[in-house]
């Protein structure tokens, strides 16, 4: 009788997923997820600012207009896109929508969901601005 | 944890969706606001006065707790298959649900307060 088996585990590199771009790219899709949490945390920020008074509120509308508010915004809203993207072109496989028993086509359900956010996206940035953007 | 799993999986999705659907819109108002865009918009007397409609506390809770959700979940995912971890070593789940959780009752209780 030998030692035990041990099974072998490859051993995989922190960086596996540089290597190829269909990793690359879900791995930056798993990652737009720290944004959208970042900017609900920063929405949460306001309210709280907000419910402590106009002084508390002012002082944080300063620290969002600091430079690298800026930068992160930027890059905040691709990865809001990017998310929205690939989250619209999983849609039909997610769901599958039947109109009079027919099956609707995968493209006009990404279509839909795209309509879906342009209106979406247009009533609120009215309701915020107080005007049509 | 296992029995659960459905349940997370759907606020994920949900999260997922408001996600796609809000998001953007929200990112690109403040950040509008950072670059100095918007800030009659922002306002004091606005915003609060924006926020104090029911229907908008509603929605921001929406928006706020299931983005922390869908959060959770991608992050829980990611970090297991980045570190090698089983999404079953409860630590993980509990760290990241967990903070979903606390995020939705903070949520909760500063629209309360408004």
């Amino acid at each position: 009788m030998g030692p035990p088996m041990t099974p072998y585990r490859r051993p995989v590199r922190f960086t596996w997923w540089l290597g190829h771009r269909g990793y690359t790219l879900f791995v930056l899709r798993e990652l737009t997820s720290l944004f959208i949490g970042a900017e609900a945390v920063l929405l949460l920020l306001l309210l709280h600012n907000l419910s402590k008074g106009r002084e508390s509120y002012e002082a944080y509308l300063t620290f969002l207009t600091a430079p690298g508010m800026i930068v992160l915004h930027i890059v905040a809203l691709a990865a809001a896109i990017f998310h929205a993207v690939t989250w619209f072109a999983l849609a039909p496989k997610a769901m599958v929508v039947r109109v009079g028993g027919r099956r609707v086509p995968p493209p006009a359900i990404i279509a839909a969901n795209y309509g879906a956010l342009a209106v979406a996206s247009l009533i609120i940035a009215w309701i915020v601005l107080g005007r049509i953007p | 944890m296992r029995s659960t799993k459905p349940l997370w999986w759907l606020l994920f999705a949900a999260g997922g969706m408001v996600a796609a659907l809000l998001i953007p819109v929200h990112v690109a108002l403040i950040g509008a606001l950072a670059a100095g865009w918007a800030s009659d918009a922002f306002a004091y007397d606005r915003v609060l006065a924006l926020v104090s409609h029911p229907l908008s506390r509603l929605y921001l809770f929406v928006l706020i707790s299931l983005s922390f959700f869908h959060w959770a979940h991608r992050f829980l995912y990611t970090l297991a298959e980045g570190l090698h971890l089983k999404t079953s070593w409860l630590p993980l789940p509990v760290a990241c649900y967990g903070t979903a959780i606390a995020g939705t009752v903070l949520t909760a209780i500063v629209l309360a307060r408004l």
